[in-house]
């Protein structure tokens, strides 16, 4: 294992060992000290540790362990942990059978970003909540037990769904929306044996806990996640992300759907959103109410206003209250191409 | 598009930036790019509240920290000559934030530590280990709530101003009223505040500094420092964008300066992009009532326009919004007031098109809406009401080509396609509207010496304190010594960004080709001046002296009368026994300005696009038409008015400050929050210019156009949002959740 001390025993900053295993099991092993974490494309945990929100003590770099590959595995796409998002995104497989995948990685960050972001990554990035990134306000998120500086205060981007009152930030992620509703599975190495985990399950509400993200325990890392090929939603899958600018920001709201039609019945769907939730936020009721019905405009509207039905607003998001059955409406219109 | 903006019979191939080889491929070094021999980093450490005193502040952690070489604070600071008035009847020379003058606290984010160390990290970790405890006082930071709580600041510069009958607009057949907001923008040119500095002694020092104006800079620092002219140097080669930011010598450099002099090393502070956005201005927060009353026909019978602005509580900004209201069109009856607000942030400052930029959003979406009432075309209703003279003094324009910016912007944008009902067209499933808006801006010109030097290989450097801050002003100035001498680009050497070189302008207020071409160009009529003299000695142009009797052109004197007869430049200076011909010139004003009023236009075309169930706006086409008397440059001056309208886009649909009014603190202070247009916001741009010579602010026939370029932009998309939906959005930035 190459071993760097990466600032000497007079080190000028906050000191911390980085270490880059070139094995999965050396990789788990570094990772056990308390303040250890792992680090990928770092598009994001730098970010955290430039601000002091985050302060390892270890960064284990898995950049050099052998999971960057993404190939078909009987019915499912398998895409490795350390895939690039943008490769993912041109990536053959991806666009013929997961195109919302790749669309869905294509309406995110800026290329830059995607040329380092990791899939393993992208599903471990943090809110962007502006009270969780300033060590001067509030947020229960960064340090429990202090507040929640979001709900009283600016919440335009922030959840409608699933929030608590420790917590009401987003999850940021557009390739986590898609995942979620094309039933991946994440799969997770500990050392003894494989963990599956469904992507739906993979990321928490906040709860009592915000400054849990997700269900991954300490000690776990991603190896991949694994994707049902399903050849229908294949040819009628959209993502759309509403945002305000057309590139670089964070969606105020996105849809990702997956239609498999019966002539004008719709046989099956799946529905995700992002830009609402803690998590990428499966919008089961309006996959139910849809499922063989006429892909209509009524129908879609039904829809959108039964999955809206546990929306809750806190002032300065109030218009994704809107905004949102819109934006399944105007998807689904697209996709079902009325 | 070659030449099409000459009417020069002389064919110049188009003039590349100057500078512009050196800037994409990294040659071009910026203040921050400075290295030296012991050279320690500053980093400026922000108080955390936003209004108090500091209680206790503990540097003895970071004092210690390794490689810390001293960090400086209200407690133990010397302070420069300047932070003390002479008497107490004075200000100090030092306006504005006195950075560790004492313990009280203006806005958050106020510098109250800087700490020096032998690395940047080194710097930036100590700078953490800073703890201050304090004094927290109540604060406001926002304008709806400071206009609830507080009384505006007064005096005659905020007192109602009246021309005519105060409320005339009210009894008029036609009326609208509005309230428009705009929030806080913020300038975020690319590069980052930086300054460098090096002392030699106590009273001698070299600055490399980001700024718009060189000998301002150097002014500030002679007087904060008491120090003599030429014992302060400031070199300003390369500005990464400025917009009005780099107008003013801020906190961060007066704290690099005592920094550097405590530690008696060279020093460099760069701010950080968060600290962009407290600690050098912004464009301030606006709300403003406006009423405009017309006669059936459309004539304006009133316009009442009322702005109020936020400043800090250290510090009155003014700029003029309100101006434009008075200015633009013929109007008997206009009256304006303007308030200011002080609250708990640091002091705003002009931002590109400053004051005109937030006046004429709330003035051009009332002309537009006001258009729809009388069912008559906007341009239309702008050129019924087109002053022909300055209605605030009657005096005559120097140049006013308006009407035909609106003719040429027209055409260009295809106007006359326009379907008059608002809500009517539709693309692909988008609402498509239209509309236009007219920008304005004083056209300036100030004082400069050039100081220009014929060599004896023919070559012409010139050479003035000034910087440029993105405009390609050394480009400009190539272009005009060129025509004048008739000499190729490569033979022009225009050096600037030094202090010691003859004095020039500060670069803002669109001022800068009016003012530094001014000189160029009665400097090139001296230099022919004084070749002509230099000939006497050259046999081949027998007694012939006078400078009439030739022509200047490829680097050569040539006689009128008989063109064979002709000497290169070299060939002058070679004969008359020279090596050079060194001269400074001196350029002022046009005293003959007086009697008149001189503005530049531009007129803003704007078609969108808007998503009936999403909200989201796009920018599907822009046509900006300038009035900006003679285009010197026409490849800069097409990119500066390009620049202008994604900066208008920025504003328009997405630039906005977020600060929780609960901690005075902000919310979206870097670039993946405070959203600036990227690519695939901005649609072609097309730049066109009228083009004709203003004969009277400047030999050059030059008027400004870094202002207008934005000035009127957020107005025209308002437009063709409103022509899209038939919703009218009083509220910047017009962002989706405005349209659903």
């Amino acid at each position: 294992m190459l071993l760097v001390k990466w600032l000497k025993k007079e080190a000028p900053v906050i000191n911390f060992d980085y270490v880059k295993p070139t094995t999965e099991q050396n990789a788990l092993t570094a990772c056990k000290d308390p303040l250890a974490q792992f680090i990928a494309g770092g598009t994001n945990l730098v970010d955290l540790m430039k601000r002091g929100v985050t302060n390892p003590e270890k960064l284990v770099d898995i950049t050099g362990l052998p999971m960057s590959n993404i190939e078909q595995k009987g019915d499912n796409i398998f895409i490795g942990s350390l895939a690039l998002n943008s490769v993912v995104a041109e990536h053959e497989l991806i666009k013929k059978h997961l195109p919302l995948l790749s669309q869905a990685l294509q309406a995110g960050a800026s290329p830059q970003i995607r040329n380092m972001a990791t899939v393993g990554g992208n599903m471990m990035q943090r809110t962007r909540c502006g009270y969780f990134y300033d060590l001067s306000m509030p947020c229960n998120k960064r340090t429990p037990n202090s507040g929640c500086g979001a709900k009283e205060g600016y919440n335009r981007m922030h959840a409608i769904f699933g929030a608590s009152d420790k917590c009401i930030a987003v999850h940021p992620s557009d390739m986590c929306v898609a995942l979620a509703a094309l039933d991946a599975t994440v799969l997770i190495a500990n050392g003894k044996l494989l963990r599956r985990v469904p992507f739906k399950d993979f990321h928490k509400l906040p709860g009592s806990n915000p400054e849990k993200d997700n269900n991954l325990l300490k000690g776990e890392l991603i190896t991949g996640v694994e994707v049902p090929i399903n050849a229908a939603f294949a040819q009628h899958s959209l993502y759309t992300k509403i945002r305000d600018r057309a590139s670089y920001a964070f969606a105020l709201v996105s849809v990702a759907a997956a239609l498999e039609m019966n002539g004008k019945t719709i046989k099956d769907i799946r529905l995700a959103m992002g830009g609402v939730a803690h998590k990428p936020w499966r919008l089961t009721t309006a996959e139910q109410f849809l499922k063989s019905k006429e892909a209509t405009p009524a129908n879609f509207k039904q829809a959108a206003m039964l999955a809206l039905k546990d929306a809750t607003s806190y002032g300065h998001n109030q218009f994704k209250l809107t905004l949102a059955p819109n934006t399944i409406v105007h998807t689904l219109h697209t996709l079902a191409g009325i | 598009m070659g030449n099409y903006f000459f009417d020069s019979a002389t064919v110049f191939e188009e003039l590349d930036r100057v500078d512009g080889k050196a800037k994409v491929t990294g040659q071009a070094k910026y203040s921050a790019e400075y290295e030296m021999p012991g050279l320690a980093y500053g980093v400026i450490v922000g108080a955390n509240i936003s209004k108090g005193t500091i209680a206790a502040i503990d540097i003895n952690a970071a004092e210690k920290a390794p490689g810390v070489l001293g960090v400086v604070t209200h407690l133990n600071i010397t302070k420069p000559a300047g932070y003390i008035a002479a008497d107490a009847t004075k200000p100090a020379a030092v306006r504005g934030l006195k950075v560790f003058d004492d313990n009280v606290i203006h806005f958050n984010g106020q510098p109250i530590a800087l700490v020096m160390a032998d690395s940047f990290e080194r710097a930036t970790h100590a700078a953490s280990l800073i703890k201050a405890q304090y004094n927290k006082e109540t604060f406001s930071t926002g304008l709806e709530q400071a206009m609830k709580d507080e009384k505006p600041l007064e005096g005659n510069q905020y007192k109602e101003s009246i021309r005519g009958e105060k409320d005339a607009w009210k009894n008029a057949a036609v009326k609208v009223e509005g309230t428009y907001t705009m929030p806080n923008q913020v300038h975020n040119p690319m590069e980052m505040h930086a300054t460098t500095v090096k002392w030699e002694g106590d009273d001698k020092v070299t600055v490399w500094e980001k700024t718009q104006g060189v000998k301002s800079t150097q002014r500030d620092i002679m007087q904060a420092f008491a120090l003599t002219e030429k014992n302060v140097q400031v070199n300003t080669l390369y500005v990464g964008g400025g917009f009005g930011a780099a107008l003013r010598t801020w906190p961060h450099a007066m704290a690099a300066l005592i920094g550097a002099k405590k530690i008696g090393k060279p020093l460099k502070v760069v701010l950080t992009r968060m600290q962009m956005f407290t600690l050098v201005g912004y464009r301030p927060e606006a709300i403003q009532k406006i009423a405009i009353g017309a006669d059936n026909d459309g004539k304006l019978i009133g316009m009442m326009h009322e702005a109020n602005a936020v400043t800090s509580n250290y510090e009155n900004f003014t700029e003029n919004i309100v101006k434009m209201t008075r200015a633009l069109y013929s109007c008997a009856n206009v009256t304006t007031k303007y308030n200011v607000y002080p609250v708990e942030l640091s002091t705003p400052t002009w931002m590109r098109g400053p004051g005109e930029a937030t006046g004429s959003f709330p003035l051009e979406c009332a002309l537009d809406e006001l258009s729809y009432q009388l069912k008559m075309d906007p341009i239309e209703l702008r050129l019924k009401n087109y002053a022909e003279t300055d209605p605030e003094n009657g005096k005559p324009y120097s140049s006013k080509f308006l009407k035909e910016a609106y003719q040429l912007g027209a055409d260009k944008f295809g106007w006359k396609d326009r379907h008059p009902i608002p809500n009517t067209m539709m693309e692909n499933g988008w609402k498509v509207g239209v509309g236009m808006s007219t920008g304005i801006f004083g056209a300036f010109r100030n004082e400069a010496k050039l100081g220009l030097k014929l060599m004896a290989d023919g070559t012409l450097i010139m050479q003035t304190a000034v910087s440029d801050s993105g405009p390609g002003t050394a480009t400009a100035m190539t272009k005009i010594a060129a025509d004048a001498m008739g000499l190729p680009y490569n033979k022009i050497k225009f050096e600037l960004g030094d202090s010691s070189l003859p004095p020039g302008p500060t670069q803002g207020g669109s001022s800068s080709t009016s003012t530094v071409g001014a000189a160029v160009s009665t400097g090139c009529v001296t230099l022919q001046k004084k070749l002509a003299e230099a000939a006497k000695s050259s046999p081949v142009f027998g007694h012939i002296v006078a400078v009439e009797n030739f022509l200047f052109q490829n680097g050569e004197m040539v006689l009128k009368t008989d063109p064979t007869k002709k000497l290169s430049y070299s060939e002058v200076l070679k004969n008359a026994g020279m090596t050079s011909i060194e001269f400074i010139e001196n350029s002022g004003r046009n005293p003959a300005m007086e009697k008149y009023s001189a503005y530049s236009y531009a007129v803003h075309f704007v078609k969108v696009l808007v998503h009936p169930l999403t909200g989201v706006v796009k920018i599907a086409k822009a046509v900006v038409a300038g009035d900006a008397g003679k285009i010197v440059s026409p490849k800069t001056a097409k990119s500066q008015m390009i620049g202008g309208v994604v900066g208008g886009i920025g504003g328009a649909l997405m630039e906005e400050s977020v600060i929780d009014e609960r901690y005075g603190r902000w919310i979206n202070n870097n670039f993946a929050d405070y959203h600036v247009p990227v690519h695939a916001d901005v649609p072609a741009i097309e730049a066109v210019f009228v083009d004709k010579p203003d004969p009277i602010l400047n030999p050059v026939g030059s008027k400004g156009m870094g202002e207008i370029a934005l000035i009127g932009f957020a107005a025209a998309v308002a437009n063709a949002v409103y022509h899209a939906t038939g919703k009218r959005i009083r509220e910047l930035p017009i962002t989706p959740d405005k349209l659903i």
